[in-house]
């Protein structure tokens, strides 16, 4: 019974923290340009203020238009809730491991895409085909890392991987997980849509995939979509946090382990998060075709890491 | 056909019996799978060299459930599908055929005896032909039935050999006969008729590179037939291909499942590619199956890979997933082309870059294509969804169980294709669902479409609600394949897949992973009905007020929103190397380039395969033949010396 508690309790430090992690990487940003940028907390704002307005439709969108934000922020919130995010007991463990989770934002994906297309705006058509187009290249690269972590340890579980990582201590100097490490960040920036894939900051129509599809949103839908976006970075984030970096989180969860093991987590997501800016600010946009040679590359290392797995571990 | 003149009396006769048919026949292999052995059934001795016999066991009662359900389904839409041929009174014709179809194929799956099997598989073949030219008034049609005809005999000659070489080896004619006679066969012997049995039954399958006529011959069928045909005639194939290789076969070597997972991988890619460059809703859904089926032989090579090695629990977990899939897609694609076919009802036309808009003009269609899409893109917790994961687990098992470097790596690679397909299929079917249903219209075909018939909704209903159920619910699906796997591989402690004794599971373990779709459903819709509170609580009552699509400041014009070739745009050009796309354009101007008139852009794939692989073959044959012409002379002295000879030296080797 106290398991449940704990699993809903960091689902819902998840839902809380997402947008959070947006206001740090754009305030690192900012300050790497030498402006003073937004204050961390500003997204939450921005939601309220969102949450609070009306909303403008065209006319020309149907049910699935107005239905693809509810079905998105459910998919994430669903996602926070099968995570082992500071502990590892998460009391929804049967319900699916890594596959479903990478099957469920294929879902989330798909209605966006649909809703981008609904408008009947070359924008949105646009931001879908392309999100379309670079998550299918992105997909093999991140189910062959997902792949060599499975093999691993062998269980698709994620509260079974996290916890037998958890107990190696030499991880770091497996080549192979390095490797899938690199691969899997490199996906991680294709699937929250930062540079060098896609600028999450601007507007105009060669940047934005993300942005395009949600285009026409306003009001309560444009503020689901957006936290919705920021869970899914967040999801991610944790995923490797806790994945390829799993020091620090806790077993068996009382109120002192889940303090600290949450303390731990956040740090790492902060670490994360720097990783992230420092990127953004030093990289350009690439040439949309380029992206598939950079997905190439990451699911070269995961093939690389895999085999390292076996070299390692004897065939 | 004896009505034919009151066209709907004679479709409502037709249909009426075949959905009865169909609803008889899934009782009755629901009683076969779950109550009983199987029967058998002895036909009145009609050819002196042997009895036929027809046999229903495990396997073949799965698969006549997957046909009656799928037949019930497309007969119950056919009533009012069949109301575009009662002017020109082909409808009594099309319940004849459609008839005669179906039990073609349930003959087919029960067949024990090789002479019924061949002729009743030649039956099936010719009666599919003449539905696939039944619009024969169309060159197109005509062409697409000569394809096909001719693909689907040099299958038959495969077969036909394979099945030749078995008697040979047993003198027997009895597919119980034939029972893991592999055990008793010399090494070469099995690896030429599994070869021959691949060819034969992939030629029906559709798999790469033996799938030229699936593009040709499912989009000129009525779209009725074509539910047939992609749902479960496609599956008859497979169902030979593991009759023949598992069963009578058995475990062979390892070459064998690493040929069928390669031929499955590079199927399901390249069937998904082509499908997401085209523009006829038919013909993308064919490719679609083609993409389908390579994932079932993925599965299926994996079973052949685990008994290679001895590891029967696993083998039994990937032949579910196959066998799992060969189900879902039957529904799905059944379910897709029903869709496809009242959307070409309601429009006229099969392009769908002249629709849009339609989820207007006819949302329940709408509603059941989008089930169809979402299941066909597998995305939890439809159908399509459970038979991946399962596909999945078997390729991850092969990573972690088998002893062999190169088959964790193939192992590992085809995991990743299948990742691949998965996505791109998931991109095919936003653009077919997108371009077709939503936004505005582009054309007039697509401004005066209306909502199709009651019985044709309702046929495509039972298909939706199968999607869903199949996939929230898989537990009596897997006790049902847990028969046909006893037959096949043999009793085993089902370590791959926990047996339950009670039809409602929460969970299905596959040895590396749990899944359990009921409780996700269940979450999922419990969460959508919180967050559907969330904005009121956190913000407030807000209004939602209706306005135009932002253009820039112009009004929004059916001409600006984004076509379907330009949403496949990015694909064609990722895949540029398998694709070959070639495209002109042609400026027309007046004095000078720069005040042009008119822009003519064309852009074509290369049929890689019929360039490389058929025409040149097709070439050295008509030369052969022009050779061979030689001895045509047309004397009638000659040809006799010719019998002569012939005679002479017959006599001389038999002796």
């Amino acid at each position: 019974m106290e398991n449940i508690f704990w699993g809903g309790l960091q689902a819902v430090l998840v839902l809380a923290l997402a947008p959070l992690i947006n206001g740090i990487i754009k305030k690192i940003k900012a300050r790497f340009q030498c402006r003073r940028g937004f204050s961390i907390w500003q997204p939450y704002f921005d939601l309220l203020k969102l949450f609070r307005k009306d909303a403008v439709i065209s006319e020309h969108t149907s049910w699935v238009f107005r239905a693809a934000p509810y079905i998105t922020f459910t998919t994430m919130v669903t996602i926070t809730f099968l995570l082992p995010v500071v502990t590892t007991q998460v009391p929804l463990n049967f319900v699916g491991d890594i596959i479903l989770i990478i099957y469920l934002l294929a879902l989330a994906r798909f209605f966006m895409a649909l809703a981008g297309l609904d408008a009947g705006s070359a924008f949105g058509g646009m931001g879908s085909s392309r999100e379309m187009a670079i998550s299918s290249i992105a997909e093999p690269a991140m189910m062959l890392a997902i792949f060599t972590v499975a093999l691993t340890y062998g269980s698709t579980n994620l509260s079974y991987i996290v916890q037998s990582a958890a107990g190696e201590t030499v991880l770091l100097l497996n080549p192979g997980h390095f490797l899938a490490l690199v691969a899997f960040f490199i996906v991680a920036l294709t699937e929250t849509g930062r540079i060098p894939v896609d600028n999450p900051d601007t507007h105009l129509e060669l940047t934005m995939i993300h942005e395009g599809m949600i285009l026409e949103y306003s009001g309560k839908y444009l503020a689901l979509m957006n936290w919705a976006a920021s869970i899914k970075q967040l999801v991610i984030f944790t995923l490797i946090a806790n994945i390829f970096l799993p020091w620090g989180i806790t077993g068996n969860p009382s109120l002192l382990t889940f303090g600290s093991a949450f303390l731990i987590y956040f740090f790492k997501i902060l670490v994360l998060a720097l990783a992230v800016s420092l990127i953004e600010s030093s990289f350009a946009k690439m040439r949309l075709f380029r992206v598939p040679e950079l997905l190439g590359a990451s699911f070269i290392l995961s093939l690389l890491a895999l085999i390292s797995v076996y070299v390692v571990r004897g065939f | 056909m004896a009505f034919y003149r009151f066209s709907k009396t004679s479709n409502y006769l037709a249909q009426g019996l075949a959905a009865l048919g169909g609803v008889l026949g899934s009782v009755a292999a629901v009683e076969v799978l779950f109550y009983q052995q199987s029967f058998t059934l002895a036909l009145p001795n009609m050819i002196p060299i042997t009895k036929l016999t027809l046999t229903v066991d495990s396997l073949s009662a799965y698969f006549i459930l997957i046909i009656s359900i799928l037949a019930t389904a497309v007969s119950i839409y056919t009533l009012g599908y069949a109301q575009e041929y009662y002017a020109s009174h082909k409808a009594g014709l099309l319940g004849f055929l459609y008839n005669f179809f179906v039990l073609s194929m349930v003959l087919v799956v029960s067949a024990s005896n090789v002479v019924l099997f061949l002729i009743i598989w030649e039956l099936m073949t010719l009666v599919s032909y003449l539905l696939v030219v039944f619009d024969h008034r169309q060159g197109a049609s005509r062409r697409a039935g000569f394809i096909y005809i001719v693909m689907t005999h040099l299958g038959t000659i495969f077969i036909t050999m394979a099945f030749m070489t078995l008697f040979y080896y047993t003198s027997s004619f009895d597919f119980a006969d034939f029972k893991q006679i592999g055990a008793h066969l010399p090494e070469q012997v099995k690896n030429i008729i599994f070869l021959l049995a691949l060819i034969g039954f992939g030629t029906k399958a559709g798999i790469i590179p033996l799938h030229i006529w699936l593009p040709y011959a499912h989009p000129a069928a009525p779209s009725n037939i074509s539910a047939l045909m992609s749902g479960v005639m496609i599956k008859t194939a497979l169902y030979g291909v593991i009759r023949v290789i598992l069963g009578f076969l058995g475990p062979g070597p390892a070459w064998w499942g690493i040929t069928l997972i390669v031929v499955g991988a590079a199927s399901a890619l390249l069937g998904i590619i082509y499908a997401l460059m085209e523009r006829d809703i038919k013909r993308l859904l064919a490719y679609s199956s083609v993409e389908n089926m390579g994932i079932m032989f993925m599965g299926l090579g994996a079973a052949l890979l685990f008994l290679t090695f001895g590891q029967k629990s696993l083998a039994v977990l990937a032949l579910v997933a196959a066998l799992y899939h060969a189900f879902n897609h039957a529904i799905f694609k059944g379910l897709l082309f029903l869709g496809a076919g009242s959307v070409v009802y309601a429009t006229h036309t099969k392009d769908i870059e002249q629709m849009g808009g339609l989820i207007k003009k006819m949302p329940w269609t709408a509603l059941f294509f989008l089930v169809g899409s979402v299941s066909i893109s597998a995305l939890p917790p439809l159908n399509g969804f459970m038979s991946e994961w399962l596909t999945f687990q078997s390729l991850l098992q092969l990573g972690f169980k088998i002893p062999s470097g190169t088959i964790h790596i193939l192992a590992s690679l085809s995991g990743a294709a299948l990742a691949l397909t998965g996505a791109l299929a998931a991109a095919c079917f936003v653009k077919a669902f997108g371009i077709s249903f939503l936004a505005l219209p582009r054309s007039e075909h697509a401004t005066q479409a209306r909502e199709v018939p009651l019985n044709m909704r309702f046929g495509m209903a039972i298909l939706a609600v199968f999607c869903l159920a199949l996939g929230v619910l898989p537990g009596p699906v897997i006790l049902a394949l847990n028969r046909v796997t006893e037959l096949m591989i043999g009793t085993v402690s089902l370590t791959g897949i926990k047996e339950s004794s009670s039809w409602f599971w929460p969970s299905i373990h596959s040895g590396m992973g749990e899944i359990s779709t009921l409780a996700l459903t269940i979450i999922l819709l419990t969460l959508a009905l919180a967050i559907g509170l969330l904005p009121k609580i956190i913000g407030g009552k807000t209004g939602v007020r209706v306005s135009q699509t932002w253009n820039c400041g112009e009004k929004l014009r059916p001409s600006m929103e984004y076509t379907a070739t330009a949403f496949a745009k990015p694909i064609r050009i990722i895949f540029k190397t398998i694709l070959m796309p070639n495209r002109e354009v042609a400026a027309t101007y007046q004095e000078a380039p720069y005040f042009g008139q008119a822009i003519k852009y064309q852009s074509k794939l290369k049929p890689v395969f019929e360039d490389f692989l058929y025409h040149p073959l097709t070439r050295l044959v008509i030369w052969i033949a022009h050779r061979l012409r030689l001895i045509q002379t047309g004397s009638i002295h000659l040809y006799l010396s010719y019998i002569l000879i012939t005679l002479v030296i017959l006599l001389l080797v038999v002796r």
